[in-house]
């Protein structure tokens, strides 16, 4: 193979005249990172919400979480970014729509939307798998205990059915770090787009992707081994674990 | 909202949308999903091989496509298909390969990672008589494999394999990095010559949310016509 390789590459200061390329790596890490944790939030807590709402005794809010789950699932990540980065800002009211363009870090907000918006109908997924997992004696135990549906779900039905599904949370969040190198379409400039930025400037294009594919990869081991832990400390004793299930990214 | 919306604009480029646009995104979708199966059935045999070395390369290949972003592997073999052409075929500078071959390659051999693991579910959801069965009436390894396990469970394993290709079909948007003209790649040219940006990401986002969406209710009653009764 005739290429030039040249590891030094990552010491040699990058086109903005401060950071060395590795720096510049670190960075788009740290993006990276905060973009997932950030989204992380909304889809747990969106998730959470229409995960609840498709396994209440209401059938218009069961049908109304089906169809926010569709919408989210069918359309690919990528087209949902530019509907949040593009499109939406038209659609508003124009003083705020200016607004929204003007922000600064604007595409680093858009990212974080779109992504957590998207793997919240995953979450959702999972949520609603985890309450049907449960032995349909326990809702009904709770309310002729007195306590009113809310109280049901809170107390004695969410508890549960986060435990039974962290397993499959945790690969959530595993695509959701991988799956915020999509906004680099709209200028965040994380982990990837550093990578693909250095191999631009520094023609070095091996050095850098292989960089980015080991960062990503101990980003990948440490979840996966810190979630293990705390997997362990939350089993329920007597279950096997949650059954596997189809993997996106 | 829609007061000066240009629905015009969809009309008229609706040919470029869909014969350059989708046939390049539905093209790849089949090829991948095709290539990625063949490869993924591979790589799951040789997860399951009782021989260490094999089952650990296997693995490993797996866990390294899984721990990166597609985005990244897509960068990644439109740098390395060159090379690897080059190495193939002997030749003395890195081959030129198109946008379609570059990414039908970077497709197979990521999805691939992904149908390993939905066969590797499959072959082990087959019971271990049927194999021990297999070998008391004198098959061979590749016959136990190709006329038991592997028909059963290919059969067992379509809905979800099916379900993997919607999610191939609308990671095939993420070409886009590379400016090749799939389904959005054609919107988005259309939509910033034309500066109808609007209009052209919400359509480029129902066409892909009904084909989607219609393709995963096929899903489904397939699953309910073909579930084997035990």
């Amino acid at each position: 193979m005739n290429y030039n390789w040249n590891w030094g590459i990552f010491f040699q200061i990058s086109p903005d005249g401060v950071h060395t390329y590795l720096q510049t790596l670190l960075l788009g890490t740290g993006w990276t990172l905060a973009t997932a944790i950030a989204a992380w939030c909304i889809a747990l807590a969106m998730g959470s919400l229409v995960g609840v709402v498709r396994t209440t005794p209401f059938p218009w809010l069961v049908r109304l979480g089906d169809a926010y789950v569709e919408l989210f699932r069918n359309i690919p990540l990528l087209v949902q970014m530019f509907l949040w980065y593009f499109v939406l800002p038209e659609l508003v009211p124009v003083e705020i729509g200016d607004w929204l363009k003007q922000l600064p870090d604007a595409s680093f907000y858009t990212a974080v939307v779109a992504l957590g918006f998207y793997t919240s109908a995953r979450v959702a997924e999972q949520v609603r798998a985890g309450i049907l997992s449960l032995a349909r004696g326990q809702g009904l135990a709770a309310l002729a205990l007195g306590l009113t549906l809310p109280q049901a779900y809170v107390y004695v039905l969410l508890p549960m059915a986060y435990r039974i599904i962290l397993p499959p949370l945790t690969s959530e969040f595993l695509n959701i770090i991988k799956n915020s190198a999509v906004a680099l379409t709209i200028g965040l400039m994380e982990l990837t787009a550093r990578a693909r930025a250095m191999q631009e400037f520094s023609f070095q294009v091996f050095e850098a992707f292989t960089a980015a594919t080991v960062i990503y990869i101990v980003i990948n081991i440490a979840v996966t081994f810190g979630m293990r832990f705390i997997e362990r400390r939350a089993a329920v004793p007597g279950f096997i674990g949650s059954a596997p299930q189809a993997v996106t990214h | 909202m829609f007061s000066n919306f240009d629905f015009d604009v969809i009309a008229r480029s609706l040919s470029y949308l869909f014969y350059d646009g989708m046939t390049f995104t539905l093209t790849l979708t089949v090829l991948a999903t095709i290539g990625g199966i063949v490869f993924g059935t591979l790589l799951a045999l040789m997860r399951l091989s009782a021989f260490a070395p094999i089952s650990l390369a296997a693995a490993g290949y797996v866990n390294l496509m899984r721990s990166v972003p597609l985005v990244l592997m897509i960068f990644w073999f439109y740098f390395l298909v060159p090379y690897i052409g080059q190495w193939i075929t002997g030749a003395p500078r890195p081959i030129e390969v198109g946008a379609f071959v570059s990414s039908l390659v970077t497709f197979t051999l990521f999805e691939a990672a992904y149908f390993c693991e939905i066969m590797r579910a499959g072959i082990q959801s087959i019971p271990r008589g049927q194999i021990a069965a297999a070998q008391a009436l004198g098959m061979t390894y590749p016959q136990t494999m190709g006329y038991i396990v592997l028909p059963q469970a290919f059969r067992n394993m379509v809905p979800v394999l099916l379900t993997q290709t919607i999610v191939l079909f609308q990671d095939t948007s993420l070409v886009y990095v590379l400016s090749i003209t799939d389904f959005l790649g054609a919107a988005s040219k259309v939509a910033q010559r034309d500066g109808r940006l609007v209009e052209m990401y919400l359509f480029a986002a129902l066409v892909y949310f009904v084909i989607s969406l219609a393709a995963s209710r096929g899903v489904r009653r397939l699953q309910a016509r073909t579930a084997i009764i035990r």
